[in-house]
């Protein structure tokens, strides 16, 4: 009989298996084997059988190290240290088959070979080593030009969509921004000096297809300021059938302009008259839905930029939160100065007022945005008001009656 | 304008704390940041001190330990470790 009868089920299904896969290298790693057995034994006894966490790590770094221990070392020698490397992806996720083949050798040298391409936040998951191959397997990817991520109480590897690279939507270069960010915060990627982790996601337009609005601390979604461009000849070619619909791939073949794109507008702000499609720009919330529709009739406005959100996170001591908007619009051009100066502004007041394990959204909800705002130094916008004001009552700071003395009005009537 | 600390006197000041709260309290580094400008006051700055955590562990007089988040401890036997 089968040592693992209960993984051999999972390879029995129609899709590819990790048991499979992990069968596989056990021939030739001999703490692949005891993976398989320890996992086993966990389906059987329905209980976790790893530990994390603790000091292990590499020279001069705090992040990029998760120490995992098996609590079963006597049967599972194998996994006695099998510990997690994290290492910072390159922008959008290319790589030559040169640098795959590299990074395989590599882990195949000093760990066990199994790897995971690529985590939730973004990285190459190097999963299982030994204390000992630490340093040398992080030594060698340096040599190679690739650098360990975040993880603990840091700024976490930040991740980009592929951006201009593939996508004609892409309001910035994701992949500069992202790459520029990942330098400027090098000290706070390797250095554990944050109440916990803090996360930076680059959307190149409201897609969102690395899910920044609901997965990063600070989200940064391509947006544009200006008129969404039409045009009217192939909206008529979409209402006629001659284009297909979200370049063929939507559910239907043939658009109806009326009760497909014009009635599932968020904010009801176009019409179409059987022959010309209209769009009351100061009122979309540029949600892309018509022009996910209609990628050869509609594209985005030409004067772009993006959104800045802050404080999205799953649920750690607050429930989960999707990000909020702290600034509608800034320009992102190379060498990006007013994101960096924001960040490092916004990681200040965090650092300073955070408690153990507070993600900055959870202080925001705690402190307040008028006091973030006052913080880190931005003027409260229209875009980030969550809901009407419920009560009438309204807290004056002393600077406001100064203010007010000296002329401010309020109320703009 | 207070005097300024030697970035010695301040690595050592901070090694001192880490090592006061060993096995009772674990320290993060805004945790130390904020010891230090208590105690020095205009003299240091968040700049300064981060720079002297830097340092130390660098040094390795320090480490930084991650339970449940992550702290600046001294080096201790890893309990999980001891078969190796």
């Amino acid at each position: 009989m089968s040592d693992t009868p209960m993984l051999d089920q999972l390879e029995t299904g129609p899709w590819p298996s990790f048991v499979k896969d992990l069968k596989r290298t056990a021939a030739k790693k001999p703490q692949v084997k005891d993976l398989l057995g320890q996992l086993e034994r966990s389906y059987e006894e329905k209980i976790t059988h790893w530990k994390h966490g603790g000091i292990v790590g590499v020279l001069g770094y705090g992040s990029g190290i998760i120490g995992r221990y098996s609590d079963l070392p006597d049967d599972f020698p194998g996994l006695e240290h099998f510990h997690t490397m994290r290492i910072n992806q390159p922008s959008g996720w290319f790589y030559t088959t040169a640098a795959l083949r590299m990074l395989c050798d590599i882990w195949d040298q000093y760990g066990s070979g199994v790897m995971n391409m690529h985590g939730s936040t973004g990285d190459i998951i190097f999963l299982g080593t030994t204390t000992d191959n630490l340093e040398p397997c992080f030594q060698a990817l340096a040599q190679k030009g690739f650098d360990i991520g975040g993880s603990g109480s840091a700024m976490r590897s930040p991740s980009c969509c592929c951006g201009p690279s593939r996508c004609e939507w892409s309001c910035y270069d994701t992949m500069e921004a992202c790459y520029d960010i990942t330098q400027e915060f090098q000290f706070e990627l390797h250095r554990p000096g944050f109440p916990y982790k803090f996360k930076f996601k680059f959307s190149g337009c409201p897609n969102d297809c690395v899910a920044a609005v609901a997965r990063a601390d600070c989200s940064v979604i391509g947006v544009w300021k200006d008129d969404i461009r039409i045009d009217a000849a192939a909206v008529k070619a979409y209402a006629g059938g001659e284009l297909k619909p979200k370049g063929g791939g939507a559910h239907v073949d043939k658009l109806d302009i009326q009760k497909d794109v014009v009635d599932l507008c968020p904010t009801q702000c176009m019409s179409w008259d059987g022959n010309a499609l209209k769009i009351n720009n100061r009122e979309c919330n540029h949600c892309m839905h018509c022009i996910n529709l209609m990628p050869q009739a509609l594209r985005p406005g030409t004067e772009k930029g993006a959104t800045i959100l802050l404080g999205s996170h799953a649920p750690i001591l607050e429930g989960a939160q999707m990000s909020w908007v702290i600034v509608p619009f800034m320009e992102m051009e190379k060498p990006f100065d007013g994101l960096k100066e924001l960040g490092a502004n916004i990681m200040e007041w965090w650092t300073e007022n955070g408690k153990n394990r507070e993600r900055v959204g959870e202080l925001i909800l705690r402190l307040g945005m008028r006091e973030f705002c006052l913080a880190v130094g931005l003027d409260p916008v229209p875009q980030s008001i969550k809901t009407p004001r419920c009560n009438p009552f309204f807290f004056w700071h002393p600077e406001d009656f100064e203010a007010e003395a000296e002329g401010k009005t309020y109320i703009k009537l | 304008m207070a005097e300024s600390v030697s970035k010695e006197e301040l690595v050592e000041s901070i090694y001192q704390e880490v090592a006061k709260a060993q096995g009772k309290k674990q320290l993060k580094a805004g945790d130390l940041t904020k010891l230090m400008i208590k105690k020095y006051g205009d003299a240091v700055s968040k700049n300064d001190v981060k720079y002297a955590i830097k340092d130390l562990i660098d040094s390795g007089r320090c480490v930084y330990t991650y339970f449940g988040g992550s702290f600046v401890e001294l080096p201790h036997e890893e309990g999980a470790a001891k078969h190796i």
